[in-house]
């Protein structure tokens, strides 16, 4: 299919209350042409209402969601065409795989000869071909999931649904999915709304992550700025590993640990901040080290080092008291996971891997 | 090369047989039951419809059913008003039970209570109830008429009609209960599946709900049916010797004329054409695996 047949969403104060609480609060979102977009957010943040807004299954209290031009709010599901992929699959139980795959064609009109060619051309798609007579109980996990994906793709949709589609396989399965799914959307180049709680799923699949709380949105972009630069506490926790320091930006500089540490933000303003630091990007220096320009220099002592296989995490304490967490890769045998805890440790941390953070909300 | 003897094989045989001693002996009591109440008072019947009233063996009472053209009206009433009774309880407790399904579970369940209620009643005091209703100087006839719908009393009682209106009453929470059980199981994402690819309200109902509830609304009509073949009270009070059902027939031997065996001979076809109607009913084309198994809707 070309890029042509995607559609965009535009999503505008889209509100929806359970009581007093939002499930969502006056969502805009801009969802482009062929994007694969991830909804991420913990349960209850409002993601999987955002996604079944999008199908038709909830009605909203107010708000516009246009596919293209189309104003779509008040269509029944039924008249939407969209594709969708539940988490439980929702796989008709008294059908075949074909019968299931089969299904929404039969409701277009699409004659018999056309629909067995697509059934068989999409269950081949999925990697499942000659699998049409077979019962849905004669199926694996990871089988149905496939189908599920057939029936969703088979009337072409523009647009693609995906409730937390692979989090009932195992992590293995899981993690093969995830590149095969991204490889089908490249392939169909539709547009794709994708919800998961993983944010490790979200990372590896999506071209943007939004990510949800309280049924507003923390943020959007691209999953390397969402890492690399969270724009607040929230977005820094859920994502990765992070340690939070409060500190003191006095005169434009900011003191942690006995010195004053390089950053990357240009003279940020004066008052108190939250710091965050990834364990993973602070480095335990050799004696010989010496760090650099862009790298910051720490003296630390070692609390505590537990071994983790491909890695070690290190307890550690600043001079003034402040506890980091670090994370080491495992070298060898006699590398830092490895060495007693009140070791002396000098740590290197590169200025691009200081984030501030306002302490409550938003950036600097 | 054949490897040593594993250790302890004779006592884990011993424990696996003791296990499946006690499973047994857990339906041992009903067995019984089942044994005493049921397969000996039946083939004692049995034994009483092949023996004449002289006491010698005989097919008399067979064969005056067969000679008796009024035998085989008895029939025809009894299963008229089975199937009628079953019919009228599908069409009735079909979008019920579809609505309680779609409530929220706290307020099926007080619905439930509010289906089930009436066979917390005395099953005489429902159906006296209803005689008073419906007579000709009865409630609704009195109000009809007071408010100028009709101006001769209605006939509603002592007739088929009547019958119609107490049996139902009494089967319908025999049909909604497994079928609301039925659509319960069934995944609400099954229908959401079906409308996302496509398929109208009307539709999805065809399609996806009603093949899966079939196991439920199979299982209810049958018990409905198989109850409405015995049925006594109602249908004796409500149809006023004008429906006779085969039980009535059989209350008539006993109490009238004292002939066990004639009566005798009666449930024994009863039962024979009861069980042959099932047999069919199962050898229809897909029924049989929808009586059998209830987990298709999972």
């Amino acid at each position: 299919m070309p890029r042509d047949s995607a559609l965009p969403i535009t999503i505008s104060q889209l509100t929806k209350r359970y009581g007093k609480t939002y499930a969502l609060d006056h969502i805009d979102l801009e969802i482009r042409s062929g994007e694969f977009l991830t909804l991420l957010g913990p349960s209850g943040s409002g993601k999987t209402t955002l996604l079944t807004v999008l199908a038709g299954f909830t009605r909203p209290d107010g708000g516009s969601l246009k596919f293209g031009d189309t104003e779509m709010i008040s269509t029944p599901p039924h008249k939407r065409d969209v594709g969708m992929v539940f988490q439980n699959y929702a796989l008709f139980p008294h059908m075949t795989v074909a019968g299931n795959v089969a299904f929404a064609l039969k409701l277009r009109g699409v004659n018999a000869l056309e629909t067995a060619q697509r059934v068989e051309r999409a269950l081949d798609m999925v990697r499942l071909a000659g699998f049409g007579a077979r019962g849905i109980d004669q199926l694996s996990g990871g089988q149905r999931q496939r189908v599920a994906l057939a029936r969703a793709m088979v009337f072409e949709p523009r647009i693609m649904l995906m409730d937390e589609p692979l989090s009932a396989l195992d992590k293995q399965l899981r993690e093969h999915m995830q590149l095969e799914l991204r490889q089908l959307h490249d392939t169909l180049g539709m547009t794709t709304v994708y919800v998961t709680h993983d944010q490790r799923e979200a990372l590896t699949m999506s071209d943007r992550i939004a990510v949800i709380n309280g049924g507003r949105i923390m943020q959007l972009d691209t999953p390397r700025a969402i890492y690399e630069r969270p724009r607040n506490r929230f977005v820094a926790e859920f994502i990765g590993e992070s340690t939070f320091v409060p500190v003191q930006v006095a005169g434009g500089q900011v003191a942690l640990g006995g010195c004053i540490l390089k950053t990357a933000a240009t003279a940020p303003a004066d008052g108190p901040r939250l710091l965050m630091l990834r364990p993973e990007r602070l480095r335990v220096l050799g004696q010989a080290d010496i760090g650099g320009d862009h790298i910051n220099v720490l003296d630390a002592t070692l609390v505590s080092a537990v071994y983790q296989g491909d890695s070690s995490l290190l307890q550690v304490v600043l001079p003034d008291q402040t506890m980091l967490s670090v994370r080491s890769a495992s070298v060898g045998l006699a590398d830092v996971g490895q060495l007693r805890p009140g070791s002396a440790l000098r740590l290197g941390l590169d200025v691009h891997d200081t984030v501030l953070l306002a302490p409550e909300e938003g950036p600097v | 090369m054949t490897p040593p003897p594993l250790p302890n094989t004779q006592a884990l045989q011993r424990d696996a047989m003791r296990e499946r001693l006690g499973l047994f002996g857990l339906v041992l009591p009903a067995l019984l039951l089942i044994l005493v109440t049921m397969l000996l008072p039946v083939g004692w019947l049995f034994y009483l419809s092949i023996l004449s009233d002289n006491g010698a063996f005989s097919l008399e009472h067979y064969r005056r059913m067969w000679e008796q053209p009024s035998y085989a009206r008895t029939f025809w009433t009894t299963f008229e008003v089975s199937l009628l009774t079953t019919g009228i309880c599908v069409l009735l407790g079909y979008p019920l039970a579809y609505f309680l399904s779609e409530l929220p579970k706290r307020a099926a369940n007080l619905c439930m209570i509010a289906v089930l209620l009436p066979l917390w009643t005395s099953l005489l005091v429902r159906t006296y109830a209803w005689l008073v209703l419906l007579q000709r100087r009865g409630l609704i006839n009195g109000w009809g008429m007071d408010l100028g719908l009709w101006d001769e009393p209605l006939s509603l009682v002592h007739n088929l009609t009547g019958t119609l209106i107490g049996t139902v009453h009494v089967m319908l929470p025999f049909l909604v209960l497994p079928l609301y059980a039925a659509m319960r199981a069934i995944d609400r994402n099954l229908l959401r599946a079906a409308a996302n690819l496509g398929a109208s309200p009307l539709r999805s109902f065809w399609l996806v709900l009603f093949p899966l509830a079939m196991p439920g609304l199979a299982s209810g009509a049958l018990i409905v049916f198989i109850l409405c073949l015995g049925f006594y009270v109602t249908p004796a009070v409500l149809g006023g010797g004008k429906v006779i059902m085969v039980s009535s027939r059989i209350a008539n031997d006993i109490e009238l004329f004292f002939n066990w065996g004639a009566a005798s001979a009666l449930g024994v076809v009863l039962l024979v054409l009861t069980g042959a109607l099932i047999l069919v009913a199962m050898r229809l084309p897909g029924m049989g695996g929808m009586l059998r198994s209830q987990e298709v809707s999972r």
